[in-house]
């Protein structure tokens, strides 16, 4: 009698995978919280026509003073709205008037209602201002001091450009427009590519370098590490005063050792500054792939170069033919995963040039529409585009990785 | 190439070669030091490359050698045809020190670099062996030099004045004699900018940071590592995709969100944001190391009837003190140095971290040395908590994060 083997989830199982999801929720809720739903309002402010300006909200902005001389006091209520163009409906402005306050003939719209005060504007359009008097008849000293006191109250619904339903395509046309979307495609390309190759030949050669033991490796390895391992504001700062054109030591040095006749705008200089970036760029993350590529190196079995000098390969045969094979696997992963993070980077260029100078890249141009043009739509716009090249980019990379699983 | 191949023709051009290194390295530390102008002449730095290659061919001793080197040296720099070029105020001391200095540099490299070099035909095993021994030493004093000359520049940089400064770019000596006012930029700072507060501010972020990266991150990785349920293999590999997300995408609608809920300007809203933008690295870093655990101690502790939190907080977090002390050094690190969320998120300057203050200093009216000294302040804790625990960092970077 054979017994059929039990199917489907037993409760063990259940209780195992209630268990996992409850201790990924915290992680999962705020990942959702944090990046999800800020992904998804990229691409809803996208195809909005939001400005900087219109992040604050549109509303009616009461303020009230007790004016006059004794005998001829009145309350003055100034209403206006904080907007110069956009509507206001069902503005009303309600206040509670102190004991001790008589007041004399209302203005309209107002009404009292005991001591409850209110006015009904109704609908306001934008740049409305006005001003209502309420004349006192009788007022005490209390009563005096205790009007400026209690704040008015004034509701009033506003139309919300961020939540309404009016849409554009400007956003996405101003970003495409004319030739400056695809400099900057190729300034980022330019950038991405060159850098992260850079930075891989300078890890590989590093890598070489320290993959033998001696004395004051461990000093050497920490020592190289600085460039990743110091704030980006620190180091990026550092490079802008060393090849300042007038106080910069490397133009000062230049100049003395006969290479340039006068001061050069490192900076500042068309292609020059592409240049720059990219090679800081390299100098910032060789560190990084120095040290992956190093943790390779060292689990490479040596029983294969004892091979090879048995067979009288020379150095440069073993790196080309053992060395060079064997981290392959190691080498495109970094490729990918940098390329990703060079595409990504921000920081930098924004400290080093500002993106001036033909440094523009597409994450620097989501910063500068947004907030130096003012117009988070176009900034949301081209973040879009940054997502799906990024989307993209990592459909390769989970090809080579699954490939690579290695690392 | 086969000429290349051959003992006369391979020493002297490394030799060459490798004087060109020595000069330029020469001519840069002269410089930084003195401030007085030194500059490599080709045909100089060639000329006695090549002599000094050729004449390591013939197995002097290394003083011999280096004696020989410096005769040399000293004769072009009598006839005005040195290697080492001086302005008109170097000193004659100093212009001692250079030819000591150039005839050390030149000389011992290229013995070692030419030392199983025979005269004769060279086999491509030995061509090969000092090509690559003259691009070890190449790349030593490379990749030092790239390193070190930033952080030197900062540095000195901030205890200078900016008279000084504008007077000679390449003037890095100290002036003793200052005393105490070098640090003066330090002590304005503190004194004046604030920096004392932003210290403490960054040091408070990072750490809370930290922690709650932590606390969100050792269930989630372990319940990837350990627990079977459907979907598993889905977040492990979405964690990955998270942190490729540029950060500058997210920033934009977080800016939004914080204008209008009034979080915006303040150290809870960065405190809200950060760890979120850590715990996809820690979560991925851990399971790694988890992963590697031996299953069977954790399932003697269920055995024995521990609960399954119960055998992470007894059995799991014990056993991985090395993994959480890597991620939270990456973490801190990452936070300490975080500079966009900061720079768009805070206005107030009493609400600062370390970052978005330095960039307050960037203005025209603020002397170069402030802005150098707070990068200073902002490199130290870092490079020094760096340096007490390279190991565990090295072996964190590695462990699973490629994020920069």
């Amino acid at each position: 009698m054979a017994v059929a083997p039990p199917q489907g989830t037993g409760p063990l199982q259940k209780r195992e995978a209630r268990l996992a999801w409850g201790l990924l929720f915290p992680t999962l809720f705020s990942v959702a919280l944090v990046v999800v739903l800020p992904l998804l309002s990229i691409f809803w402010i996208s195809v909005k026509p939001v400005g900087l300006a219109d992040l604050r909200p549109t509303a009616p902005i009461v303020r009230k003073d007790l004016r006059g001389k004794t005998g001829d006091q009145r309350i003055e209520y100034r209403l206006r709205n904080s907007s110069q163009d956009a509507p206001i409906s069902s503005v009303v402005l309600s206040d509670t008037l102190p004991a001790g306050v008589e007041l004399g003939a209302l203005p309209e719209p107002c009404k009292l209602n005991g001591r409850k005060l209110r006015c009904d504007f109704g609908d306001i359009a934008g740049g409305f201002r006005t001003r209502v008097k309420l004349p006192v008849v009788a007022i005490d000293e209390a009563a005096a001091n205790a009007i400026e006191k209690t704040a008015p109250v004034v509701t009033g619904s506003a139309d919300n450009i961020l939540t309404n339903l009016r849409f554009t395509t400007e956003n996405f046309a101003r970003v495409f427009n004319g030739s400056e979307f695809w400099s900057v495609l190729g300034v980022t390309l330019f950038y991405s590519v060159f850098g992260t190759v850079g930075a891989l030949v300078m890890g590989l050669f590093a890598a070489m370098l320290l993959n033998k033991s001696f004395r004051g490796q461990g000093i050497l390895r920490g020592l190289y590490l600085f460039p990743y391992v110091a704030p980006v504001i620190a180091v990026a700062f550092t490079w802008i005063a060393l090849f300042d054109p007038f106080s910069g030591s490397a133009n000062a040095l230049l100049v003395q050792m006969g290479v340039s006749a006068g001061p050069i705008n490192f900076f500042g200089d068309r292609p020059l500054a592409l240049i720059m970036v990219t090679v800081f760029e390299i100098w910032r993350y060789f560190p990084l792939s120095f040290l992956f590529i190093l943790a390779r190196m060292q689990s490479i079995d040596t029983d294969m170069y004892e091979a090879a000098d048995m067979d009288g390969a020379s150095p440069f045969q073993k790196f080309r033919y053992l060395s060079l094979p064997q981290l392959l696997g190691i080498l495109s992963v970094l490729f990918l995963l940098r390329f990703i993070w060079t595409f990504n980077k921000f920081d930098d260029i924004f400290l080093l040039t500002g993106g001036n100078a033909g440094t523009r890249t597409l994450t620097v141009n989501v910063y500068e529409q947004a907030f130096a043009i003012s117009n988070i739509g176009a900034g949301a716009a081209v973040a879009v585009v940054v997502f799906f090249c990024l989307l993209l980019f990592s459909v390769f990379f989970f090809k080579v990785l699954s490939r690579e699983e290695g690392l | 190439m086969r000429l290349l191949r051959y003992g006369y023709v391979t020493a002297p051009v490394l030799g060459a070669l490798w004087s060109f290194v020595a000069a330029v390295t020469v001519a840069l530390t002269m410089s930084f030091v003195t401030g007085d102008g030194f500059r490599p002449s080709a045909a100089g730095v060639l000329v006695l490359g090549a002599v000094t290659g050729a004449l390591a061919l013939l197995r002097f001793s290394g003083a011999a050698l280096v004696l020989a080197a410096l005769g040399l040296e000293a004769l072009g720099h009598w006839a005005g045809l040195g290697a080492l070029r001086t302005s008109g105020q170097v000193s004659a001391a100093e212009a001692g020190v250079m030819l000591v200095l150039l005839a050390l540099a030149v000389a011992v490299p290229i013995r070692v670099i030419l030392r199983d070099c025979p005269a004769g035909a060279l086999s491509r095993h030995e061509f090969e062996e000092a090509v690559i021994r003259f691009l070890t030493g190449f790349g030593y004093v490379f990749f030092t030099a790239i390193v070190i000359i930033p952080f030197y520049v900062m540095v000195m940089t901030s205890l200078k004045s900016q008279q000084a400064l504008l007077q000679n770019p390449l003037d890095f000596s100290i002036e003793l004699s200052r005393g105490w006012g070098l640090l003066r930029s330090y002590r304005e700072l503190f004194v004046d900018f604030g920096f004392g507060g932003y210290l403490v501010t960054s040091f408070v972020v990072s750490v809370l940071t930290v922690l709650i990266t932590l606390l969100f991150s050792i269930p989630g990785a372990y319940a990837v590592a350990r627990l079977r349920f459907r979907g598993r293999a889905v977040i492990g590999r979405s964690i990955l995709l998270i942190y490729m997300v540029p950060m500058i995408v997210l920033a934009l609608p977080i800016y939004i969100a914080f204008s209008m809920t009034g979080l915006r300007n303040s150290v809870t809203g960065l405190i809200m944001i950060y760890p979120v933008t850590t715990i996809p690295v820690a979560l991925f870093m851990l399971q790694g190391y988890f992963r590697g655990l031996p299953a069977e101690v954790e399932e003697a502790g269920l055995m024995d009837g521990l609960s399954r939190l119960a055998v992470i907080w007894k059995i799991t977090l014990p056993l991985s003190l090395p993994a959480l002390a890597s991620v939270s050094l990456y973490v801190f690190m990452i936070a300490w140095n975080e500079f966009l969320l900061a720079f768009m998120l805070l206005d107030d300057p009493s609400k600062f971290t370390l970052t978005r203050g330095i960039a307050s200093l960037n203005s025209s009216e603020i002397p170069r040395q402030h802005l150098m000294a707070g990068a200073v302040i902002a490199t130290v804790p870092i490079m020094a908590l760096f340096l007490g625990l390279e190991r565990f960092m090295t072996k964190g970077l590695t462990a699973g994060s490629v994020k920069g």
